[in-house]
């Protein structure tokens, strides 16, 4: 069986050329995964997408037609880079734009898996939910202030939606695995050959020479092995490049951690079989005693407003740290804000003699307390005197008018997490349509 | 002679928001298990200020390789964290004598 990815991030772009190629052989399934966590908690909680409309319509554009001509599935993970209901729709949207524009029709599942805050607190409350690390416990506090939470679904809710012929499947936040492993166990394959080579292959041709998460990957499953193969000719899969992979981000290159169980590739076997293909056999799987999804939320934690520096005088770079102190008492008197109202940070970055950079960062609990603070901040900075100092026109090169940026809401992670279930498909809901 | 003289990559990365990883990859195995021998927690724990129990090192020997995890004290993304992808934590392991 084949399987392609079309690249490791849906709006990050691919070849074209590449995409037809792989399509010369017969292609089951093709997958794509269309978020992360990577770019940090705004944007499950602002509800956009850190990927850009315009590319993620481009990478759509030419595969739909393609997908549908050919009647290989599509599934495409984590809609709108942080999975969550709106991004969804958001995704869905584009889908639906790009049907009307070329005339196309299909049916379409779309699978929710926003949760609400209810449900987790009912987990924490039944002792259900694990720490994922020791410097974050979950506490009912961060789970009653979370704007957004959303689980990860595994294969479970994949395969329901390939059972009842969906051609194209769109899922909320979802393993970057299950996209591509959900295809190959509904099709009998081994569970831990389908997750290794998912694991492998949700990067798109990031295991290949040259390295480019932008371009086709081609997995071929059969009963005791997996292949892959990029299809664009002038790259190559090695035998280093493909073992080196379960590495990258993973905590353990060993135990690749899903809702199911665990793929165990302590005695996986690695083979180069031709200049550009690796075969990889011997993957193993333990399925899980107790099931678990993710769960990921995030809170709002007030509003950013910023302020951009250069500092070249040698002295005043050395005077800094005593500045930010008086900076930050000469606040607390002149704003007159409630304590708790705002945080004042300055960073610094870079010359110890020259060339250094502060930023005066401020997170307030409303815009305009922020923008307040910002204010007093960066006129006291350009202005602060201090022992000896003979530069006396301003302290700070600001290269910008207006000075101070909005950076606007502010979110945090409140919630990552794992859940005990009793069923994969607890904390989704899939929509059947057709598009015409 | 130290870590970052001896390796080919040594980079880290955000494993999750609440984790930073670091990868060390060699030329050859001999390489690998001289840096295996001097990277110890002891000295990780000493240059990243992180408790030795929370630190695992797992040798990938396949691509002469090994990895660092620990727990991000300051979770990606927080409003005091200042590397949202955590990929330029890796000086203080590049720095450690060997």
């Amino acid at each position: 069986m084949k399987i392609i990815a079309l690249c490791g991030l849906l709006g990050y772009g691919y070849n074209e050329d590449s995409l037809k190629l792989a399509f010369k052989e017969k292609v089951d399934y093709v997958g794509v995964d269309a978020g992360s966590t990577d770019p940090g908690p705004y944007y499950l909680g602002s509800g956009k997408s850190f990927t850009d409309r315009g590319a993620v319509k481009r990478d759509l554009s030419i595969a739909l037609p393609l997908v549908l001509e050919n009647k290989a599935p599509f599934i495409i993970g984590t809609a709108g880079g942080a999975g969550s209901n709106v991004h969804t729709d958001w995704l869905v949207e584009i889908i639906k734009e790009i049907a009307k524009e070329k005339g196309l029709s299909f049916s379409l599942a779309t699978i929710y898996s926003e949760v609400d805050r209810e449900y987790v607190l009912s987990k924490l409350n039944a002792g259900k939910i694990t720490d994922m690390s020791p410097e974050f416990p979950l506490t009912e506090e961060n789970v009653k202030n979370s704007s957004k939470i959303v689980s990860q679904i595994g294969i479970a809710p994949i395969i329901d939606a390939l059972n009842n012929n969906a051609q194209v499947i769109v899922c909320g936040r979802a393993c970057d695995t299950a996209i591509y492993a959900a295809p190959c166990i509904k099709e009998g394959y081994d569970h831990g050959l389908a997750f290794h080579m998912a694991k492998i292959m949700e990067c798109g041709a990031m295991c290949s020479e040259p390295v480019a998460a932008a371009d086709v990957m081609q997995g071929y499953i059969e009963k005791d092995y997996f292949m892959l193969r990029p299809a664009n000719p002038e790259r190559r899969c090695t035998l280093d490049r493909v073992a080196a992979h379960t590495m990258y981000e993973q905590t353990n290159p060993y135990m690749i951690y899903e809702p199911d169980g665990v793929a165990d590739l302590r005695e996986t076997v690695y083979e180069q079989v031709d200049p550009r293909t690796v075969k990889v056999m011997n993957s193993k799987f333990i399925p899980a005693k107790v099931k678990t999804l993710k769960l990921e939320g995030v809170k709002s934690v007030g509003f950013r407003t910023i302020t951009l520096g250069g500092i070249n005088d040698t002295k005043t770079i050395s005077k800094l740290d005593e500045m930010f102190e008086v900076i930050q008492d000469f606040v607390k008197v002149n704003a007159n804000l409630p304590e708790g109202s705002y945080q004042l940070n300055f960073r610094r970055f870079g010359g110890v003699e020259n060339n250094a950079c502060v930023v005066v960062d401020v997170v307030g609990q409303t815009q305009e307390i922020a923008d307040n603070v910002c204010a007093i901040a960066r006129a006291r900075l350009l202005h602060c005197d201090y022992d000896g100092r003979k530069s006396s026109a301003g302290n700070v090169a600001f290269p910008f008018s207006p000075s101070d940026l909005h950076v606007g809401e502010v979110f945090e992670f409140s919630v990552f997490h794992l859940a005990e279930v009793d069923d994969l498909k607890e904390t989704s809901k899939t929509v059947y349509s057709e598009v015409k | 002679m130290k870590l970052i003289d001896l390796a080919k990559i040594l980079r880290s990365k955000n494993a999750g928001p609440l984790y930073i990883t670091f990868d060390v990859i060699f030329n050859n195995v001999e390489d690998l298990r001289k840096a295996v021998k001097g990277v110890t927690k002891e000295k990780i724990s000493k240059a990243y200020n992180m408790e030795e129990e929370k630190i695992d090192i797992i040798v990938y020997e396949i691509v002469n390789s090994f990895k660092i995890t620990f727990p991000r004290r300051i979770i990606s993304g927080s409003v005091l964290d200042s590397d949202i992808y955590g990929c330029q934590q890796h000086v203080p392991l590049a720095n450690i004598e060997i």
